[in-house]
């Protein structure tokens, strides 16, 4: 499979709690302080590459910093490290900002988990999904309008509804809003955080089958972030676990999921509701997550956690280790992997 | 599939033709809504047409009459000079109007903008308008409005200027704090993705949704702008004499109600309190039709 | 069932006043909850799942009015009980905990008084011991480092947190019936799974009995013993838990389960529920609010619905329910 994006060595800090005021800063300048201030690792190191046509899962608990990585690849923020390259184009280098106006903005688009939030409430759904044609194709007039009919018609979105406002649509047409937004301008990579996460579980199947097509309709590949284990095993080719801002396991999704090989995966498995078994699996993740501000680069991040806890854990952080198609961040991966 | 080439204004919405078929459903509700309307376009009849439709000329004085309480010949009596009330109070309207209206457009535009400005920007641009608006809520209001008025002018240019000041605060700080709640909404993202400028954003997506509440306290503010301006006409700062204009009148009226005439001051008191009574109610009843959630 | 139930909600209607009209949103709404017993209301959006938890809790918006049934607990009727009745009941003999913990706490208040107010007022605690007695709860919820954290605030802490403050202010008084509102809907799975845990461990100690509200069938599944299935404001389906999955009998419920993404192994096996939930503003509502929508739909469908027998272990909405033992539920492709 010819590689679509290629993540490298992304990561992304913040300021601890907002950082130092203005006059702080000032003071600072002329007074100094300490040469490091407290910085939160929200994505830290990461590294993997999506194939044109694949559909790659994203999930991880919240403050994993999944939310933080998926607004750097969409260049919506700016990343403090890494490269981000999308086909042949390296795109981090230009900062967000400028990147609005770039000629490859339509590249990568996104689908937002609420679509009552992330439609401008005082749009109409066809002014929704006006608005990328406009400015990233430069549409007017009857071209614009017919543009705007079709993704309504692919999306499923009946050609009388486009005159509503938000408020006035039910959550299932409203998420077909987002979504024909979004593949409006024929982006070649769809990020979507967690479209579903809102629907009901009858709305929810329609419009996971209709992401299922347009994906094939117009060979675009998925990035899907989501929290809801099952949906991920049923929609997605290959699946990155991601927990304090590392990614911990990655791999096909049906073997992720069926032989997790990292404990937090494990756990994060057997902590998903199944329709036929019982709540029996006793592997329960106890305690927070550690701090993710200025954490120990030498300590695995999901030590204190973890139910098998070794000195070895607390001297080196276990690196992304490869056996096969599948890739772990643990020391002890190797105990885990399936029996050839 | 529906014809493409059918009515684009039903996919913008609709446009005009629904939003006054909207704004008949709203008033047509409640009707305080209706009854402020009805009024509100009386006295905008009143404004437009006034001075060329009344009786008597405003400014015509008779001495001979003077002080006649209300009859059938001076509906509203007449005053110390022996003008015709009545048609001083609907002459007034057009000036107090005019004051009110310039007044709440003109701290809307610098307020407004300033305020979504600083929301949405945050950094120093927040820090420069939120100083400006402290320091102007440091003064209490209506002298700060005397102070503006006597040292640029008796004017009603600057009546209009001193009443957009003191009221700048109060808009800079709502749309203030409603630019910054949608700063980091969805939606601001998803123009970001779309390949909007952040002034785009600012103008096409940020603003829309402030106006609304925005509109409701230019309701409220064109009530107060009157009361200004009637404020300081009655202590001497305002419009001078013998131009028509509710404060002066009750100013001058109020030294006659011990001896009797009450009316001198009571028409155009009661004139005052109309007005702003109506466009206090005029808010809800404009929010309503503006805000598209209420849209049903 | 010989012994009588901690909860027995019968033939319950509930009515909204709307600008729009009026909305059927209950319809003889009929169950019961055994002391100690789990049961979970399973059931979409617009189903009057928690509805019906609030109309017993007697917190229905203001819009609402309860327009028939009676909700019997302990012999007291909780739809015709004074405020003041009620006020007492709740607390010391149910309480309610409900989906966002951060936003249902007292911002300004903290955790630990929070729940010493309830041990004041229905736990027959002393204003003097109601503190230690607050973090001995925080304790029993799981909480590390109880006696700082009983001077916390909300903001301070973590959703999973939040929601066993919830827990132990709801469980201070040790109440026989425990109504849980989606509950861990916004929090992580592996916070779920641990305060499920925590909330079926205490329901055992204390013999509690608890009422889950769900929209989701699995984790319904794993949690109670009995499940009841609401579509648009009717009951349609009660069980046992196995016994529904896979014997599901009403069309609902067997589409509903079609649709659960962990029910197939690809996505093209799932399917989607036909139709859309009928108006519940109509006065012509059908007597099966299912009806419209059904593909199983026949001439009997037009009379009231079936009551069946009421010591009957599953019943049944329908007059043309699914055969026993039915494995699979009819395919609809979504267009």
């Amino acid at each position: 499979m010819t590689t679509l994006l290629d993540v490298a060595d992304v990561s992304k800090l913040f300021p601890a709690a907002g950082g130092p005021g203005a006059w702080a800063r000032i003071k600072r300048r002329f007074v100094g302080g300490p040469a490091n201030l407290p910085q939160v690792h929200a994505v830290d190191d990461v590294s993997f590459a999506i194939g044109k046509g694949e559909t790659v899962g994203l999930v991880g608990e919240s403050g994993c910093g999944k939310s933080t990585l998926v607004r750097a690849l969409t260049r919506l923020i700016d990343v403090s490290d890494g490269t981000i390259t999308l086909g042949d184009r390296e795109l981090a280098r230009k900062t967000s900002r400028v990147f609005a106006r770039d000629r490859d903005r339509a590249r990568i688009q996104m689908v937002f988990q609420d679509a009552g939030e992330s439609v401008n409430p005082r749009f109409t759904a066809f002014n929704a999904i006006a608005d990328p044609l406009r400015r990233l194709r430069k549409l007017r007039g009857a071209a614009l309008e017919e543009r705007v009919s079709t993704v309504a018609r692919q999306c499923g979105l009946p050609a009388e509804l486009l005159s509503r406002f938000p408020h006035q649509l039910s959550g299932g047409q409203r998420a077909r809003v987002g979504i024909a937004r979004a593949v409006a301008v024929e982006p070649d990579l769809l990020v979507l955080d967690e479209p579903t996460a809102a629907l009901d579980v009858s709305v929810q199947v329609v419009i996971l089958q209709l992401l299922q097509r347009l994906k094939r309709d117009l060979g675009m590949s998925y990035l899907f972030v989501s929290h809801d284990l099952s949906v991920v095993r049923l929609l997605c080719d290959s699946v990155l676990v991601m927990y304090l801002g590392k990614i911990v396991e990655a791999g096909p999704a049906a073997e992720v999921f069926a032989h997790p090989l990292h404990p937090y995966t494990q756990a994060l498995v057997a902590a998903v509701p199944r329709l036929h078994d019982d709540a029996g699996t006793q592997l329960r993740l106890s305690g927070e997550p550690r701090s993710p501000i200025d954490p120990d680069p030498n300590v695995c991040r999901f030590y204190g956690r973890c139910p098998r806890g070794m000195e070895n854990c607390k001297a080196a952080m276990p690196a992304l280790r490869q056996f096969g198609q599948r890739h772990v961040a643990c020391h002890f991966a190797e105990e885990f992997l399936p029996r050839p | 599939m529906t014809d493409i080439t059918a009515n684009t204004a039903t996919r913008r919405g609709g446009g005009a033709a629904a939003l006054l078929r909207h704004a008949r459903y709203v008033i047509g509700e409640n009707p305080i809504t209706g009854l402020s309307f009805g009024l509100f376009l009386l006295i905008v009849i009143a404004a437009l047409v006034g001075p060329w439709i009344v009786p008597y000329n405003p400014l015509a004085s008779d001495t001979s009459a003077a002080l006649k309480p209300p009859s059938v010949a001076h509906w509203f009596g007449t005053d110390q000079l022996g003008r015709d009330i009545f048609s001083r109070v609907v002459a007034a309207t057009q000036l107090d109007f005019a004051i009110a209206v310039l007044s709440v457009v003109l701290v809307f535009l610098i307020g407004g903008l300033a305020g979504v400005a600083a929301g949405f920007f945050g950094g120093w641009t927040d820090r420069v308008v939120s100083r400006i608006a402290d320091t102007i809520m440091a003064f209490p209001l209506f002298v700060l409005a005397m102070g503006i008025v006597a040292a640029l002018g008796n004017t009603v240019q600057n009546i209009i200027l001193a009443t957009a000041i003191i009221n700048f605060p109060l808009y800079a700080r709502v749309a203030r704090a409603e630019a910054n709640i949608r700063r980091e909404a969805g939606f601001v993202e998803a123009a970001r993705l779309s390949g909007n400028s952040e002034w785009r954003i600012l103008a096409f997506h940020i603003l829309p949704n402030v106006f609304p509440i925005l509109v409701v306290q230019m309701s409220l503010t064109m009530g107060y702008a009157i009361l200004n301006a009637a404020g300081l006409s009655f202590i001497g700062l305002g419009v001078r004499a013998p131009t028509p204009e509710w404060g002066i009148m009750v100013a001058e009226g109020a030294a006659n109600i011990i001896s009797g005439e009450w009316w001198v001051a009571f028409f155009p008191g009661a004139a005052l309190m109309i007005a702003v009574f109506c466009f206090n109610l005029l808010g809800d009843g404009m929010r309503d039709i503006v805000d598209p959630r209420r849209r049903t | 069932m010989t012994a009588a139930p901690a909860l027995s909600v019968e033939k319950l209607c509930v009515e909204f006043r709307t600008r729009s009209g009026v909305v059927r949103a209950l319809d003889n709404v009929s169950f019961s909850v055994a002391k100690g017993e789990t049961i979970a209301l399973v059931g979409e959006s617009g189903s009057g799942k928690s509805v019906t938890a609030y109309a017993v809790m007697g917190i229905l918006d203001p819009a609402g009015r309860v327009t028939g049934g009676r909700a019997m607990l302990d012999g007291l009727d909780l739809l015709s009980a004074s405020e003041r009745q009620l006020a007492d009941v709740r607390g010391r003999k149910m309480a309610m905990i409900f989906q966002n913990p951060r936003t249902a706490l007292n911002p300004i208040r903290q955790v630990g008084r929070q729940i010493a107010d309830v041990l004041i007022r229905h736990g027959d605690v002393t204003r003097k011991a109601a503190p230690a007695a607050a973090i001995e709860m925080l304790r029993a919820v799981g909480i590390t480092d109880p006696v700082r954290r009983a001077k916390t605030y909300p903001f301070e802490m973590s959703g999973g947190m939040c929601q066993r403050v919830m827990i132990a202010i709801a469980l201070a008084a040790k109440p026989s019936l425990l109504i849980a509102d989606e509950p861990t809907t916004g929090l992580d799975v592996t916070t779920q799974a641990v305060i499920m845990d925590l909330i079926s461990d205490l329901a055992k100690k204390l013999g509690m009995a608890t009422i889950f509200i769900t929209h989701d069938l699995a984790l319904a599944g794993q949690r109670a013993a009995r499940i009841v299935v609401m579509h648009a404001g009717h009951i349609v389906e009660t069980a046992p838990t196995r016994d529904l999955f896979v014997n599901a009998r009403h069309p609902y419920t067997a589409e509903l389960i079609a649709a659960t993404p962990d029910s197939a192994t690809s996505l093209d096996a799932l399917a989607s529920i036909p139709g859309s939930l009928p108006d519940l503003r109509r006065a012509d509502l059908p007597p099966c609010r299912y009806s419209e929508r059904c593909p199983r739909k026949t001439e009997r469908c037009a009379q009231p619905l079936p009551v069946g027998p009421p010591e009957a272990v599953h019943t049944i909405a329908c007059w043309n329910p699914l055969p026993e033992r039915a494995i699979s539920a009819p395919k609809v492709n979504a267009a």
